[in-house]
């Protein structure tokens, strides 16, 4: 009787544990499947490996306070700390303009709230679900013979996924600025903002730069391992770095629940701030190295979407963080003197 | 004459079982977010304000046993069965209070925002720093697996004396009122 009793108590620890159920897709499999990927290079994230912290300031318009309470949209500055960055798992890959860019930013609020969001320059994203992602990172796993994903079970995996497919067509056909400087950055997923009368907005946010748009030319010419970090060192440097944040507005049936769909073009959009980047801090030395741009740290006003990868990136990012934090740091391809050499 | 079974004060004995519940559902929600991807996040948004509940009930339970001393152990417990129920008294009463305060440690020192609801947060109590996150992130691990194996122990030693030595142990914290004077004997 008090065996059973036990027995019971501690099934149902294990079961809501994991341990009965090893095949479930868990955060830890999911870093596991970025490890198996790039290797495990120690200290590292798991995604967005190589990057550059940077700060600055918000200057808030006003005009967001019609949507939503959160105090980052009152008039006034606060200070902003950020991380640009290339996707994939390894730290030292050389830059190419093809790689998808991220941008993670913390906004700090006065009175000790915090916003993030980890932004890429794709304006929707390639998956639907984390299991279709999670699929993605195993299917492009390189063979051990060839060094390269196998196509075959790449081009399986697009076909059990149209929506993919879809989205990765649209993307190729898109030009790549030439930098970080003039790149777009969009929010990935869409949320809800709640405004002081309570009343809930779905809403998707992106970055535009002030520096002109121009295309990134050919792709495929030799160039510096990290020339485009380089070049937003120098950019910074010379000159404060601004873009202009948009927040575009959902209407009633907007997919919020699906990244991969974009909305439709005519949404209204309205400018609620300007975003200046005025330092750049190689990783050894920027705030931002420890921080978790967890895109679910959110402050009163702004409220997650029904939207699935929402949850499941701030799973991943913290089982991520929490890996590479007890890790011995290596360092960075972009270093301290880098950073001082270019400015 | 008092009774053999000397209930635990009222205030206590709510006490105890309130933070039984909140105690086993914040060790549930530890082991389940951690491999949950959907239900993450919400069962992160619970855990942390529980957390800190507990940490403010274990600080009120506290002073009530300072202030209502438990009844003396019933006279079926042996030396050494009072010994280890003193030690793993003194063990919960500790982790009550320690599991929460390495939570809020080891979130100030990941920088995460500490929210309660809305707008209301804990500030910050320790440095940012990976070393501390990553060293007190593992020993809130352990420390969560041990308070759970007390757990057993306490519901197993209860159950025990309970069903097997038939001394009535479970009604000294019974929610309910047994009149000291109605109380019956232990068969």
């Amino acid at each position: 009787m008090i065996g059973v009793v036990l027995v019971v108590v501690a099934g149902g620890f294990a079961y809501l544990g994991g341990w009965l159920t090893p095949g479930d897709l868990t955060p830890a499999r999911f870093v596991d499947a970025f490890e198996r990927a790039n290797g495990v290079h120690a200290g590292f994230r798991r995604n967005h490996a190589k990057g550059l912290g940077v700060s600055g300031f918000f200057e808030s318009n006003g005009n967001g306070m019609r949507f939503s309470k959160a105090v980052v949209f009152r008039p006034g500055r606060v200070p902003v700390l950020g991380r640009f960055s290339l996707s994939g798992g390894m730290p030292h890959v050389a830059d190419s303009a093809d790689a998808v860019r991220g941008l993670g930013l913390q906004f700090s609020l006065p009175d000790g709230e915090a916003w993030r969001t980890a932004m890429i320059n794709l304006p929707v994203f390639p998956f639907r679900t984390p299991e279709a992602f999670y699929e993605q990172l195993v299917a492009s796993r390189p063979d051990p013979t060839t060094g390269k994903p196998d196509p075959a079970v790449v081009k399986a995996f697009l076909e059990r996924h149209p929506e993919t497919a879809q989205v990765l067509s649209v993307i190729k056909s898109q030009p790549v600025a030439t930098g970080f400087e003039n790149t777009t950055f969009y929010g990935l997923n869409a949320f809800r903002f709640i405004n002081s009368s309570g009343e809930s907005t779905p809403v998707r946010w992106l970055l535009t730069p002030m520096k002109p748009f121009e295309a990134a030319r050919d792709a495929s010419a030799a160039r510096d391992t990290n020339y485009l970090f380089d070049a937003l060192i120098a950019h910074i440097g010379r000159q404060p770095l601004r873009w202009q944040l948009v927040v575009v507005i959902g209407q009633p049936g907007d997919p919020t629940h699906d990244a991969t769909i974009a909305w439709p073009a005519d949404r209204e959009r309205v400018v609620v701030g300007t975003l200046t980047v005025d330092r750049a801090d190689a990783e050894e030395t920027s705030a931002a190295t420890d921080i978790n741009f967890d895109p679910l740290v959110l402050p009163a006003g702004i409220a997650p979407s029904d939207d699935p990868l929402l949850s499941a990136r701030s799973a991943v990012y913290a089982r991520s963080f929490t890996r590479r934090e007890g890790e011995m740091k290596q360092p960075s391809a972009i270093r301290a003197a880098d950073v001082r050499k270019e400015k | 004459m008092p009774p053999r079974y000397a209930q635990f004060p009222a205030f206590s004995r709510l006490l105890h079982w309130t933070m039984a519940a909140m105690i086993l559902t914040m060790l549930c929600l530890g082991v389940a977010m951690v491999v949950s991807l959907g239900d993450y996040h919400v069962l992160v948004a619970i855990h942390r304000p529980l957390g800190i509940a507990v940490l403010i009930l274990a600080v009120v339970r506290l002073v009530n046993r300072l202030i209502n001393p438990p009844p003396p152990f019933p006279a079926t417990m042996s030396q050494l069965e009072r010994r280890m129920a003193t030690a793993s008294e003194l063990a919960m009463y500790g982790l009550m209070l320690v599991l929460p305060l390495i939570g809020w440690g080891m979130l100030s020192a990941a920088r995460y925002p500490i929210v309660l609801y809305g707008s209301a947060h804990l500030p910050f109590v320790l440095p940012h720093s990976a070393v501390l996150y990553a060293g007190l992130r593992k020993v809130h691990t352990i420390l969560a697996y041990g308070f759970f194996a007390m757990f057993m122990a306490h519901v197993g030693a209860i159950l025990f004396h309970t069903l097997i030595v038939r001394d009535g142990m479970l009604r000294r914290m019974a929610p309910w009122n047994i009149a000291g004077t109605s109380a019956r004997e232990p068969r």
